[in-house]
């Protein structure tokens, strides 16, 4: 309890917290708050195509923030699409994560020449930087919410496998796991209940920041035609589609999903550097980019 | 050293080989680039005389051979649709994108490190939290978003600075460079901002933190015990104690400039290598796909042994025989 | 009228005027897309062939509604078999050699000896099997069988100077020392993806020109193409986005030029396997019969797409509703024929009558990078389909990726596009019955085959007679109109926007002419 008294004096980081849960809220119960589910086309009217904020729907609602070219409702099109670019961000983080950890943990354990190799292997794909490396990816392998999934794993599993061993590493030698080791007990053990938790709360804030990294990257990789499937839009295409629209004067089709993107990146990023001050006040103040 | 720097060559060499068949094979999978580029009145006939001129007709080890024996001898592929080596293509709008890169740079350095100084001196007042407010804003703002945003304000509403493209080239060192004359200046200078965004939020917060951090330790405090200006605390101890990860993070967040210049080029028509790739990958111009990893991963190892050196000359303590930990 | 205004007003017209001396010798042009060489022959590109147009010139040329005329040479056919060119005399090379028949020979040559360039230029001299030179301003064609559309195909080949291209490599055309053509402009210069310096020929045969300076810029991103025209950086675009036209029209000192395009969005419908990928019952599973084959669910498919409303929203006026294979002022257009009206309740009976009273579902693929608001197109039609019963759903990709899938038959229901200047020559490519012996149904997606079609669309390209041949294509598209071997969706209305000092004869081909443009 006494890491989250800490986290709760900053006052910014708590109301980032807030707005964090919020979206979160929004994202998990889109369904149920959407006035329309912007996935179906058989729910659209091109009537209703480009409507301004507070318009009328044919359909009775109002459009609180207009529609897109599709007669979208953007609210429900950004309810949605945070829900697609959170879970994109959150499940290619954590199977990074995951598999991440499993690298570095081998390299940690295994020494030689496992580890050189895995080393190496961390290291020329820490040398590139990210967006190139998903680029060729979804260039190569198309489109696709599983495909961009995919890329952002790749992209991100190094940083993990080099933390992990870095920890593993210092812990490995500490006296309580020769104390096991003297025990006999078994590797799966020691690494679970003995190297997991140690290397554990400063992959957490790494990962926290991670997930918006990840989402703006699909935004990013969204706006340049090689993410998400049209049908389907994350907030990354909501905006990329609103691009044609900006000049002539229809600003909320990519400006509405470009506040909700900086919004859930700033609340991330406040929430992760908070928790990086109170899980390791020593840990550099700088992430990977 | 030279063993150090010749293990990181053949390393790079290895990955070069391994990346440019696996992107070979990948960019023959997408599809047959025939079908994009030939007039719509082509006839079966036609098709089939495009795609054996192309050598495309080959089984795909044999095209990737034909490559590799090409590449070793420096020549990788004439591309599809500029009537010209991939290479000469690449090498000749790389001075664009270096340009961009390098003012990207400049920028954030010469933003980034006083306005770090700035938010590590006075962290808990006003002007350091706006820094580290604006910061935060650096980090999370998508960069295509804020290039438009740019674009509308400084361009179209207010009409300042050119839209896009670069301005008229003249040549230094047989290199054309455009940041040579006024009009260059004013076109870059939108591009290079938007691109910078990112890595200047990096060096204020990197900056920031250094700057806290030697201010915090012992002998600093005891310099400004001892009543030492302010100025020399600075100079002597405060730069010295952040000039190492700044080197670093700027040397190896070049490389990622060069990378995130895909999306400044494309917003901005910047003539660069990064908007030659993504329309390659457009019309599968293989030669030209292969030839742009190749030569931007060979920049990448540069920048990286570059980097290592450095941190070497400027930290004694760190040996170059391992690699970075 | 306050003083203040009448001095804001001098002002005005001061800078107009100012502008008007500082730019009327230079014309700044932006390009929607990239052009990749100066060699005329190597990529039959339509950015490229803006370029090169204004160095190089053809024999025919179109005009602005997409009808052959003489440019290098006038014509005649003494006999089904034989076409006479007759050069225009004084015609000079940018490097002072004059035109001679020597010159065309060797142009209309070159595109088969041309190497490693994916070309497309082929097609277009194929046709011709003999080749004489007559005098020195006379040369003599002779092709296989009689072949109506060789004026159309010549009209795409640039003529170069023989002295100057033979053993040129790229680097010469696009460096300049072999790109020398008889056009209007000299290139100055060629730089790739930035922009391409022309210089005013003095010694055209044309006359003189009103500007002594061109650039035509490369800018393919459209909000920043609509951007620059907006700041001023250039004097005109071509394709103009519809999502800008607006802004753009109520703009003061901006105008608009608008043509009916030759391009033609279309759909092609599977009927040529018996289960067509991703066409299926509601309920997902394999259909009995391929729908696509009933030429009643054809038609239903056609009358539940509300032409006019794309055309309105997703269109923003930039298109006109399709019946025909080619848009109103193409050869070959049958202007008995329109566009399917908006009927959903027909359809829904069509489809009763078909035997799908509770529809089906199928999947619609589309580029996302090729025609205007193509994907945005493609689901409309998806939307539209869903009010008729039938479950749409819409796979849109880039061209590099669709081109391939389609031509592997991934999908059972495609959007393309298609421009020509000929109906005969687009039915010819899009629903005669393939037969790569014969080059027929390259783009036939669908799979249709008919043999009454194929006979129509042959025998209309084997006549020689303009006016014969015109009356045949008519028949043919009214035959495809009649049994929908795709769903025509619109036409596509090109736009070009410019300074309003300017004025430009929008052509119905797409192409962009700075020796078009006029100060006024």
């Amino acid at each position: 309890m006494n890491a989250a008294a800490d986290f709760a004096r900053d006052r910014i980081a708590v109301t980032a917290l807030a707005v964090l849960a919020l979206i979160l809220f929004a994202a998990f119960f889109a369904p149920f708050l959407s006035p329309q589910n912007p996935y179906d086309l058989a729910q659209l009217d091109l009537l209703d195509s480009k409507l301004a904020p507070g318009a009328r729907a044919g359909a009775g609602f109002t459009y609180w923030l207009g529609t897109d070219d599709q007669g979208r409702d953007m609210l429900s099109g950004i309810f949605y699409g945070l829900r697609t670019s959170l879970a994109v961000g959150a499940i290619s983080t954590l199977v990074a994560l995951a598999l991440g950890m499993a690298i570095g943990l081998v390299a940690a354990y295994a020494g030689g020449w496992v580890d050189a190799l895995i080393m190496r292997l961390v290291d020329l794909q820490l040398s590139f930087p990210s967006i190139l490396i998903a680029l060729v990816l979804l260039a190569v392998a198309g489109q696709g919410v599983d495909k961009v999934v995919i890329a952002l794993v790749v992209v991100q599993w190094a940083y993990y496998a080099r933390t992990v061993r870095g920890t593993a590493l210092v812990e490995k030698h500490k006296e309580y796991v020769d104390a096991a080791r003297v025990m006999a007990f078994g590797a799966p053990r020691i690494v679970f209940r003995h190297i997991l938790p140690n290397v554990l709360p400063p992959l957490i804030v790494v990962a926290t920041v991670q997930v918006a990294h990840a989402i703006a990257l699909e935004a990013t990789l969204s706006f340049l035609g090689l993410g998400m499937p049209i049908t389907e839009p994350s907030l990354g295409l909501l905006i990329s589609n609103g691009f044609a629209h900006l000049i002539s004067g229809r600003y909320w089709i990519s400006f509405f999903p470009g506040i909700a993107l900086l919004i859930t990146i700033v609340a991330i990023n406040l929430v992760g550097d908070r928790l990086r001050d109170v899980l390791n006040p020593r840990l550099a103040s700088h992430y990977s980019a | 050293m030279l063993g150090f720097a010749l293990r990181r060559l053949i390393q790079s060499v290895l990955v070069l080989f391994v990346m440019s068949a696996l992107v070979f094979a990948g960019v023959y999978a997408i599809g047959n680039p025939v079908y994009i580029l030939v007039s719509p009145q082509a006839d079966q006939a036609e098709i089939a005389r495009a795609t054996a001129a192309l050598g495309l007709d080959r089984p795909l080890w044999e095209q990737y051979w034909t490559f590799v024996a090409g590449a070793v001898g420096g020549e990788l592929g004439k591309s599809f649709v500029w009537n010209t080596p991939a290479v000469q293509l690449i090498l000749e709008r790389m001075p664009a994108t270096l340009e961009l890169a390098l003012s990207a740079m400049a920028i954030a350095v010469a933003l980034g490190i006083p306005l770090g100084l700035l938010a590590g001196l006075r962290p808990d007042s006003w002007t350091g939290r706006t820094i580290m407010a604006g910061s935060i804003l650096g980090f999370s703002l998508p960069t295509f978003w804020v290039g438009l945003m740019l674009i509308m304000l400084f361009s179209v509403e207010l009409g300042w600075l050119p839209t896009s493209g670069r301005g008229p080239t003249t040549e230094v060192l047989g290199v054309p460079l455009s940041v040579t004359g006024w009009e260059g200046l004013r076109h870059v200078l939108l591009p290079a901002a938007n691109l910078a965004l990112f890595q200047l939020s990096l060096l204020i917060r990197l900056t920031r933190a250094g700057t806290r951090e030697a201010l915090a330790q012992d002998y600093v405090r005891y310099a400004r015990a001892k009543g030492l200006a302010m100025e020399r605390v600075m100079r002597v101890h405060v730069l010295k104690n952040i000039a190492i990860p700044i080197v670093t993070v700027t040397g190896l967040e070049f490389g990622s400039l060069i990378a995130f210049a895909v999306v400044t080029e494309t917003i901005f028509a910047w003539p660069g290598m990064g908007k030659l790739l993504i329309d390659s990958i457009n019309v599968l111009d293989r030669p030209v796909i292969v030839a742009y990893l190749l030569v931007v991963v060979a920049i990448f190892v540069a920048i990286n042994l570059l980097v290592d050196l450095l941190y070497g000359a400027l930290d004694p303590r760190v040996r170059l025989a391992g690699a970075r930990a | 009228m306050t003083g203040n205004s009448v001095l804001k007003q001098v002002i005005v017209a001061l800078a107009a005027w100012a502008a008007c001396t500082l730019h009327a010798a230079e014309l700044r042009i932006g390009l929607s897309a990239d052009v990749t060489t100066m060699d005329p022959h190597f990529i039959a590109a339509q950015p490229n062939l803006t370029a090169q147009h204004h160095v190089f010139e053809s024999l025919v040329h179109v005009d602005e509604r997409g009808r052959s005329i003489p440019l290098l040479a006038t014509w005649r056919t003494p006999d089904p078999l034989t076409w006479e060119f007759n050069l225009r005399k004084g015609v000079k090379f940018h490097d002072g050699t004059g035109l001679t028949a020597e010159d065309v020979v060797y142009s209309l040559e070159r595109p088969l000896a041309i190497t490693g360039s994916p070309g497309g230029f082929a097609t277009y001299v194929k046709p011709i099997v003999a080749k004489q030179i007559v005098d020195r301003y006379t040369v003599r064609l002779k092709t296989a069988a009689p072949y109506g559309a060789l004026l159309q195909d010549l009209a795409e080949v640039m003529i170069v100077s023989k002295k100057a291209a033979t053993g040129a490599t790229g680097a010469d055309f696009d460096g300049g020392k072999a790109a020398l053509g008889t056009g209007p402009y000299k290139l100055v210069k060629f730089s790739r993806g930035d922009r391409i310096e022309l210089a005013r020929n003095e010694e055209y045969w044309g006359g003189r020109l009103p500007w002594d300076k061109v650039t035509l810029r490369i800018l393919p991103s459209d909000p920043v193409r609509t951007a620059a025209l907006l700041a001023g950086d250039v004097d005109a675009i071509e394709h103009v986005p519809s999502a800008d036209l607006a802004k753009l029209r109520a703009r003061a000192g901006l105008k608009l030029a608008q043509a009916v395009s030759w391009r033609t969005i279309l759909l092609h419908l599977d009927q040529g396997r018996d289960q067509p990928p991703g066409v299926l019952s509601k309920a997902g599973k394999p259909l009995e019969r391929n729908p696509f084959k009933d030429a009643r669910v054809r038609r239903a498919l056609s009358k539940a797409i509300n032409r006019r409303l794309i055309v309105e929203r997703v269109m923003e006026g930039l298109g006109l509703p399709a019946g025909n294979v080619v848009s109103p002022s193409v050869f070959g257009h049958d202007p008995a024929v329109k566009a399917d009206a908006y009927d959903p309740e027909g359809a829904k009976k069509l489809l009763a009558e078909a035997g799908y009273p509770d529809g089906f579902q199928l999947t619609l693929a589309t580029p996302n990078n090729r025609y205007i608001n193509d994907e945005q197109v493609a689901q409309a039609v998806a939307q539209m389909f869903s009010r008729v019963g039938i479950a749409a759903k819409v796979e849109a990709m880039p061209l590099s990726v669709y081109f391939g899938k389609a031509r592997g038959g991934a999908f059972g229901v495609t959007l393309l596009g298609w421009g020509t200047l000929a109906a005969d020559f687009a039915l010819r490519s899009l629903a005669a019955t393939a037969d790569p012996g014969k080059g027929y149904g390259a783009w036939n997606w669908g799979g249709y085959a008919n043999a009454g079609l194929d006979a129509l669309v042959a025998r209309a390209l084997g006549t020689v007679d303009p006016a014969q041949r015109e009356a045949l294509a008519r028949n043919a598209s009214a035959l495809a109109a009649r049994e929908l071997p795709f769903i025509p969706l619109h036409y596509q209305v090109v736009t070009w926007a410019m300074k309003s000092n300017l004025s430009y004869a929008a052509r119905t081909d797409e192409f962009t002419f700075a020796h078009h443009f006029k100060p006024q």
